[in-house]
């Protein structure tokens, strides 16, 4: 811990400023900070999807969009917001940025291939972006057959393309992470030692690498049905449009896991930082991962209760289904224990964690009902399942990746950020999203159907309520993303550890961090999280 | 820079990069990377070789008649010259590790050679078919169909109309066989790559992992055929 002094005369940031340094570079962090400046586009193109949509959805009547744009507005929101920003959020830009750091590393294990991994994504958003400029694709982000081989009126080749082709860009990272964190370890950093947040992305990048090939090739199935007229799916050449379920739902519910899983790693680590302790029961938390990873390749068919699906299949879909909300549930009351008796800190990134929880409870514990197969024939298709899967989308995985975001921003650009108007945005963001989705809850239980753009009178209280929430969490998200930009140019420096936390990026890498991310040699010699370690209270 | 500091502990060999503490390392990583690419390809046609289970089981009779209108003797040959590609190819990889640029060169150039030989003979079954109008989509005919399926059935056997599902059965061909070309292809550009860089004296004994992973992306390519020959030509 020899820092002599804060900022360090060259850093990743100002080594090099021109934008082929940028466009050409293989440091990872720089990869990282491509890969948010692109996300960050999707995702607000995304919400300004979901913006104009919830505000047709507020009167029962049509008065805003015609029902193909309101079609198409949500299979674009559905594809931006899984493929180009739940998916790769986590792993690329803090994945990229912090795994080698965690781990003391110079770089991941393929630096070469880790920025081809960012132009496929680019490329894959390309085509998806060219499919909506040029009128929208409208088959749902689920793609499913025959609708979307035969019929669809809508750009189904370019956005499948897009998709396609991005999920090269998850095989490769998951790769490349796999790798990197099976070889490129310090010295005496040992599996048992790693922050749980390698465990997560380990976990992930498994998934990545053995599920994501299987969605490119029903794709390219689907494709060669559209544009050769093959008849894999089409039920008038003998095909079977079911097997296009099951193929898209063995990807798609491994996916759902690749979505959360980084999360779970970040609040590991935040949570661990704000309470003062050693995340309760370490190894159950990590193992948790890796059993939540192998089991949810086998849990697909939940999603197709009410399809042709034997009920046989169904019934072991449905017990498997409960089964994978076991080691889910251990993390959940690990992560409780470990608040038990620490010195809670109710910092912005604790807050997001905090209120990950919760809702990520909600989210899970109704996935619990939608898993029962008489109640999912009540439930499924109705707005109660999109409830579900905002509150561990969003309440659960947007609210990590904020967390995660917020809690590195001082290592990554070495910037303090407002903390009173951060722990507003965090409030207001968590209020404004129950009230976008808890009403949802009630308007599925009581049966609205989803991705119907005029309804029932009975059910506009709801929906009313819930695109007043969606414009009051709106301005949460605006005020997080003005307090973090603004920083960057009003905020402090951050020192090279600004919440005293443990770990190897925080104390051995400056803020931000060298080229090389190290100046010493490094060798691990204590557990994780070992919060009684006074080095870490000896910043310089 | 600074990463001089921590890294002047040791010795880089050329050919070493940077961000690796050791060549130990860096070999273990690509040695690992290259599995789990392998890894990720298995479940790439994993996909294909369930769809293909599927109906399979569905419409035996269409599998049954689609596999009776296939040159068995064509697909043995091909199998046959991949096989020898593969020959090759470990005979480069043996070459390498004597240090005998000359004979990865050789080597190789033959494994293409043997590609070659397998595009041409497939050009010739994919024509074939496009012949007897057996490509769904582009120029199916039932009619056609279901003539050269009468003409290719064993003489006691009768056939009044197509089974249900023969479509699939060809669409399935296409794409299978097509994923496998569409591999041999890159496999192509890589081995091209490789001999350039054989050529410009690149490897020695001791380093040649470019000539050593492209060996074992080819067996897997290969590997694939093996499969496919059986499934679609003799079930
Ligand atoms: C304990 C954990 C979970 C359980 C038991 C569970 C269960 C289910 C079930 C049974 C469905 C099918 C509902 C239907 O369509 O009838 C479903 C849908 C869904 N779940 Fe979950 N889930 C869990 C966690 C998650 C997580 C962590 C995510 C994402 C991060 C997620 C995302 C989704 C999505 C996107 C859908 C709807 C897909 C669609 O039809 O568009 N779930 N879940
Ligand atoms: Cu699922």
């Amino acid at each position: 811990m020899n820092d002599n002094n804060t900022t360090p005369p060259l850093n990743y940031l100002t080594n090099g400023h021109t934008v082929k340094s940028w466009l050409l570079t293989v440091d990872h962090k720089r990869i990282g900070i491509l890969y948010l400046i692109a996300m960050t586009c999707f995702f607000l193109i995304g919400a300004t999807a979901a913006t104009l949509f919830r505000l047709e959805l507020a009167t029962h009547n049509a008065n805003v969009l015609a029902n193909d744009t309101y079609n198409r507005l949500f299979t674009m929101h559905g594809i931006i917001m899984v493929f180009f920003f739940l998916i790769p959020a986590v792993p690329g830009v803090l994945g990229n940025f912090f795994v080698p750091l965690m781990i003391g590393a110079k770089d991941v294990a393929f630096p070469r291939l880790n920025l081809a991994s960012w132009y496929i994504y680019m490329a894959g958003g390309l085509f998806t972006l060219a499919a909506i400029i040029g009128g929208g694709i409208d088959t749902g982000w689920t793609f499913y057959t025959p609708y979307s081989s035969v019929y669809a009126d809508s750009h189904v080749i370019l956005a499948g393309t897009g998709v396609f082709i991005t999920g090269f860009s998850s095989i490769l990272t998951g790769l490349n992470f796999i790798v990197t964190i099976h070889k490129m370890r310090a010295p005496g950093l040992t599996w048992m030692r790693l922050p749980l947040f390698i465990w997560a992305q380990y976990s992930t990048a498994i998934i990545n690498v053995l599920g994501t090939p299987v969605l490119a090739i029903t794709l390219l199935l689907v494709l060669a049905e559209r544009v050769l007229g093959f008849g894999i799916f089409d039920p008038q050449k003998g095909g079977d449009p079911v097997l296009y379920q099951h193929m898209f739902w063995f990807y798609s519910h491994p996916a759902v896991y690749i979505m959360i899983l980084p999360g779970f790693g970040v609040v590991s680590e935040v949570l661990a930082c704000f309470s003062r302790k050693r995340i309760y029961g370490y190894e159950f938390v990590a193992f948790s991962s890796l059993a939540i990873a192998a089991i949810g390749f086998f849990v697909w068919g939940h999603h197709m209760f009410t399809s042709s699906q034997s009920p046989y299949a169904g019934l072991i879909f449905s017990i498997l289904t409960y089964l994978v909300g076991i080691p889910t549930a251990i993390k959940i009351f690990n992560w409780t224990a470990t608040l038990y008796k620490g010195s809670v800190q109710l910092s912005a990134p604790m807050l997001y964690t905090l209120g990950f929880i919760g809702l990520f409870l909600v989210g899970g514990l109704t996935g619990l009902f939608l898993a029962t197969k008489a109640i999912n024939v009540h439930l499924h298709d109705t707005y109660f399942v999109v409830a579900h899967f905002h509150y561990v989308m969003v309440g659960g995985m947007m609210m990590a990746w904020l967390a995660g975001l917020h809690f590195w921003w001082p290592k990554m650009f070495g910037k303090l950020y407002n903390e009173f108007w951060a722990r507003v945005g965090a409030v207001i963001i968590f209020f404004g999203f129950n009230f976008t989705f808890f009403p949802q809850f009630i308007a599925g239980y009581m049966g609205m159907p989803r991705r119907y753009h005029v309804y029932d009178i009975e059910y506009q209280p709801f929906q009313m309520l819930s695109t007043a929430g969606a414009f009051f969490m709106g301005i949460g998200l605006i005020i997080c993303l003005v307090t973090l930009v603004s920083s960057l140019i009003t905020g402090k420096a951050s020192g090279k550890n600004p919440w005293k936390a443990t770990g190897l990026e925080w104390n051995y890498a400056s803020s931000p961090p060298d080229t090389h991310n190290f100046t010493v040699p490094i060798k691990v010699d204590v557990e994780a999280y070992d919060y009684t370690d006074e080095r870490i209270y000896q910043d310089a | 820079m600074s990463h001089a500091a921590a890294s002047t502990d040791h010795e880089h060999k050329p050919y070493q990069q940077h961000h690796f503490e050791s060549m130990e390392q860096q070999t273990q990583s690509t040695l690992l990377g290259i599995w789990l690419f392998m890894a990720q390809e298995i479940l790439f046609f994993g996909g294909l070789f369930a769809a293909y289970t599927v109906y399979r089981i569905l419409y035996p009779q269409a599998w049954a008649m689609g596999a009776g209108t296939q040159n068995v003797f064509l697909g043995m040959v091909n199998t046959i010259v991949l096989i020898g590609s593969s020959l090759s190819i470990v005979l480069a990889v043996h070459s390498a590790r004597h240090n005998d640029k000359k004979g990865i060169l050789k080597w190789f150039a033959l494994t293409l050679l043997l590609g070659l030989v397998f595009f041409g003979v497939k050009a010739i079954e994919y024509g074939t078919k496009w012949d007897h109008q057996l490509v769904p989509g582009l120029n199916w005919d039932d009619g056609h169909a279901l003539h050269t399926i009468q003409e290719h059935a064993p003489k006691n056997v009768e056939i009044n109309e197509l089974p249900k599902g023969i479509q699939l059965y060809y669409s399935l061909y296409f794409v299978m066989t097509g994923m496998h070309a569409l591999h041999m292809i890159i496999g192509f550009g890589l081995a091209i790559w490789i001999m350039i860089k054989a050529a410009r004296g690149r490897f020695n004994a001791e380093y040649y992992p470019h000539v050593e992973y492209f060996g074992l992306y080819w067996h897997f390519v290969d590997i694939v055929w093996i499969f496919l020959f059986p499934l679609l030509y003799l079930v």
